[in-house]
């Protein structure tokens, strides 16, 4: 059976357990579509929490993030973990015990206002937009990927599963489903893992190999310490250097974790467990279930990053980085062991030139010098061919020659293996594209695993985008059904109407999301063609702006409604629009509008930020603009009246929870 | 609300292990891993520091038991308080 037919089986098992478990679990109520009728046992409600959490980016691209970024990317490790932390203590509980439907609809009775209800709704509908936008552009890449379809074709198929189980089973359908979803993605993540482990640390737990021996050298050397020698022999930074700048690396980890607890998809999560003391222990279990993956990921990351340097300098193995010769094209073609690299060159996520026509791939960090004379060259290339017949051609043949010059006097300067690049007849980088995303999808193969463990990393990946993307579509539908139209147009509606409208408000948003994944703004669109890859690239900044907005808008409203009962309607509103606004504009300034290229007023660089903060740094401070504005306004307007005061004072204390009542 | 002076003591020992809490939450985090990386490269586990393994796994395993003592912490305040479900 070919790897093809194997990834359709395994791929189609799977979409028959969630249609099979969505059909059995379909929601009969609005309280079964809104908070599946609050009766999900805590550690099943922290399967489904992980699942809905982690999305396609967890999967496939945080490892290579990692592994590129060594301990500066630990940001995201720390970030999304964190955020738990301050749901368990800060807000689950408490909006657990408000027994509604909602994040929206806490914000208008706390702050008793529709208005303040509105713009909450406003928040959350653009964080959760630009959230689901992401994880479409990863259904649609991870479908076209493993089924071998166009990814207009895979965004097709994906918004189709989801709106077949996500419409009829609302938030009680999704939630089991997601279970499903979480156990399939966490076995596809960690069989690779502990088979990796096993071969470089002799470790069965990742966790451990990550501060383990390496085994083909019996252990003596650290495997971290080999890791490091060998990425800085090529000229790359140690993975576990410290290189990123202090404040950044903290207001991103901030940002991160308050985003994380402002998250409306994530906070529903918790409305749905039977009792106060379930929210508390409920956001722990989701949290061990998260951290089967999260604590993985690094191991996966740097195994799979040494799997890869060494696989193109055999010598790294046993021994030192140049004491034999760099990968040749000869072995690739002929040794089966090596087949992944031409079927993943296929995606373009992976590539290799043979610049210097040796038949060896030198892979090696170019120093600056080299890497912008190189560019510098090929410019002056592309203009010669470029220029019309009749041009003046002198000039620019005279530029290449000058381009040229440039070019050897850095290859005469830079040094590999003590010698310089010119001594040994090297021209650049010869593995000239290596993924992110590589680090996960070619895992197993890479490490000689069967054919159907490859076929579970396609499922696994594909579950977690689903998951994702079905919590993210109910957060919005119910946005809309219960809060704008039962709470603001027609209060006046029918539970069964309401219900209806919930639906129809799920398909809308379907439609909306596959929409904004065929036509993503700005310069994903752009990168999504050109790389066949879930390419972190173009993900990020957008997921990283959901974050930031979630941790600028929802996350201090919350925390203002439950622990303050002096913050007004008044100061809320002009909390959120602050911490919104602020927080956009911050973003787009340096990222373009809507993340549109060359819209951007200032450059993206540490020297043209505010204070050195980078735009995915930026959360805590628009927190911290939404925590003064509050304060501000709500100590010049009138306190809030005695009903909210006592509103407040029952959310602090479990007594007295029920049932949420669909009033 | 039946009782308000109980319900003002729980809260009150509510907000005093929300800020223990935190304080753990912020040190094993932003402290060991970011912060104090530096002043503690000292100390090495299994090949790199301190600071290196809390960034990348200590921190996950001290939310989680956080998490739990929490809440296991306030189920006992709340029934010392006689507010439990």
């Amino acid at each position: 059976m070919d790897q093809f037919t194997l990834n359709l089986l395994v791929i189609g098992a799977s979409f028959a357990l969630y249609f099979g478990i969505a059909f059995w679990a379909r929601a009969g109520s609005t309280a079964e579509f809104y908070a599946a009728g609050q009766g999900v046992p805590p550690v099943m409600n922290g399967m489904a929490t992980a699942a809905d959490w982690m999305s396609a980016a967890s999967f496939i691209s945080m490892a290579g993030l990692i592994a590129f970024g060594g301990y500066n990317n630990s940001v995201f490790l720390m970030g999304w973990t964190g955020g738990y932390v301050l749901l368990a203590l800060l807000l689950a509980p408490y909006l657990r015990k408000f027994g509604k439907f909602t994040v929206p609809e806490f914000v208008g009775d706390r702050f008793y206002s529709t208005s303040a209800r509105m713009v909450a709704v406003i928040c959350l509908i653009v964080i959760s937009v630009t959230y689901v936008i992401g994880q479409m552009v990863g259904v649609g890449v991870t479908f076209a990927r493993f089924l071998e379809v166009s990814t207009t074709t895979g965004l097709l198929i994906g918004s189709a599963v989801v709106f077949a189980y996500a419409v009829f089973g609302g938030m009680k359908g999704i939630t089991y489903t997601q279970v499903a979803q979480y156990v399939v993605l966490i076995i596809a993540y960690t069989i690779p893992a502990i088979f990796i482990s096993l071969n470089l640390t002799g470790n069965f737990l990742p966790q451990l190999g990550l501060i383990g021996g390496y085994a083909p050298q019996g252990g003596e050397v650290s495997f971290l310490a080999k890791l490091d020698q060998v990425v800085t022999d090529l000229g790359f930074t140690a993975y576990t250097a410290n290189t990123t700048n202090m404040l950044n690396m903290f207001l991103v980890t901030m940002s991160l974790m308050i985003g994380t607890a402002g998250l409306p998809h994530v906070i529903v999560r918790f409305f749905t467990v039977p009792k106060v003391s379930d929210a508390r222990s409920s956001a722990g279990w989701a949290l061990v279930f998260i951290a089967l993956l999260y604590t993985v990921a690094p191991a996966v990351g740097s195994m799979a990053r040494l799997n890869i340097t060494t696989t193109f300098w055999p010598g790294a193995v046993a021994g030192e980085t140049f004491s034999a010769p760099a990968l040749s094209i000869a072995e690739i073609d002929s040794n089966p062991e090596l087949a992944w690299i031409r079927n993943w060159e296929k995606t373009g996520l992976l590539a290799f030139s043979d610049k210097n026509g040796d038949g060896l791939i030198q892979y090696f960090n170019e120093p600056k010098a080299l890497a912008d004379a190189g560019k510098a060259l090929a410019a002056a290339q592309k203009a010669l061919t470029d220029a019309a017949a009749d041009a003046d051609k002198a000039p620019l043949e005279a530029a290449i020659v000058e381009a040229t010059a440039a070019r050897d006097a850095a290859l005469a300067e830079a040094t590999l293996g003590g010698k310089t690049l010119a001594e040994q007849g090297i021209v650049g980088n010869e593995l000239t594209t290596v993924n992110n995303d590589i680090m996960v999808l070619a895992n197993p193969e890479i490490a000689k695993l069967p054919g159907w463990v490859i076929a579970l990393v396609a499922a696994g990946g594909l579950a977690a985008a689903l998951s994702t993307a079905a919590g993210l579509l109910l957060a919005i539908s119910s946005a809309i059904s219960h809060d704008l139209i039962k709470g603001a147009l027609r209060p006046d509606i029918s539970e069964k109407g309401e219900l209806l409208a919930a639906r129809i408000s799920m398909a809308f948003a379907i439609a909306l999301a596959t929409w904004l994944g065929l036509n993503p703004p700005g310069f994903a669109a752009q990168v999504v063609a050109l790389a066949f890859g879930l390419a972190a690239a173009t993900i990020f900044p957008v997921l990283m702006m959901g974050i930031g907005l979630a941790a600028a808008t929802i996350f201090p409203v919350l925390m203002m409604g439950i622990f303050s009962t002096r913050v007004t309607k008044e100061g809320a509103i002009a909390g959120m629009i602050v911490g919104l606004i602020a927080t956009s504009v911050y973003i787009f300034m340096y990222l373009g509008w809507f993340f549109i290229p060359g819209t951007n007023w200032l450059p993206n660089t540490p020297d043209a930020h505010w204070l050195g903060i980078s735009p995915a740094g930026f959360g805590p401070v628009g927190a911290l603009l939404n925590f003064a504005v509050a304060y501000v306004v709500s100590m010049m307007t009138k306190e809030p009246p005695r009903d909210v005061q006592e509103l407040i004072q029952s959310i602090r204390v479990p007594k007295g929870a029920g049932k949420a009542v669909a009033h | 609300m039946a009782d308000k002076t109980s319900s003002n003591a729980y809260w009150a020992a509510n907000v005093r292990i929300i800020i223990i809490s935190m304080i753990v939450w912020f040190a094993c985090s932003f402290g060991l891993g970011i912060l104090l990386r530096p002043a503690l490269s000292g100390i090495s586990v299994g090949g790199a520091d301190l600071g290196f393994w809390f960034a990348q796994n200590g921190a996950i395993y001290v939310f989680l038991v956080l998490i739990f003592v929490y809440a296991r912490v306030m189920n006992k305040v709340d029934k010392d308080h006689g507010v439990e479900e």
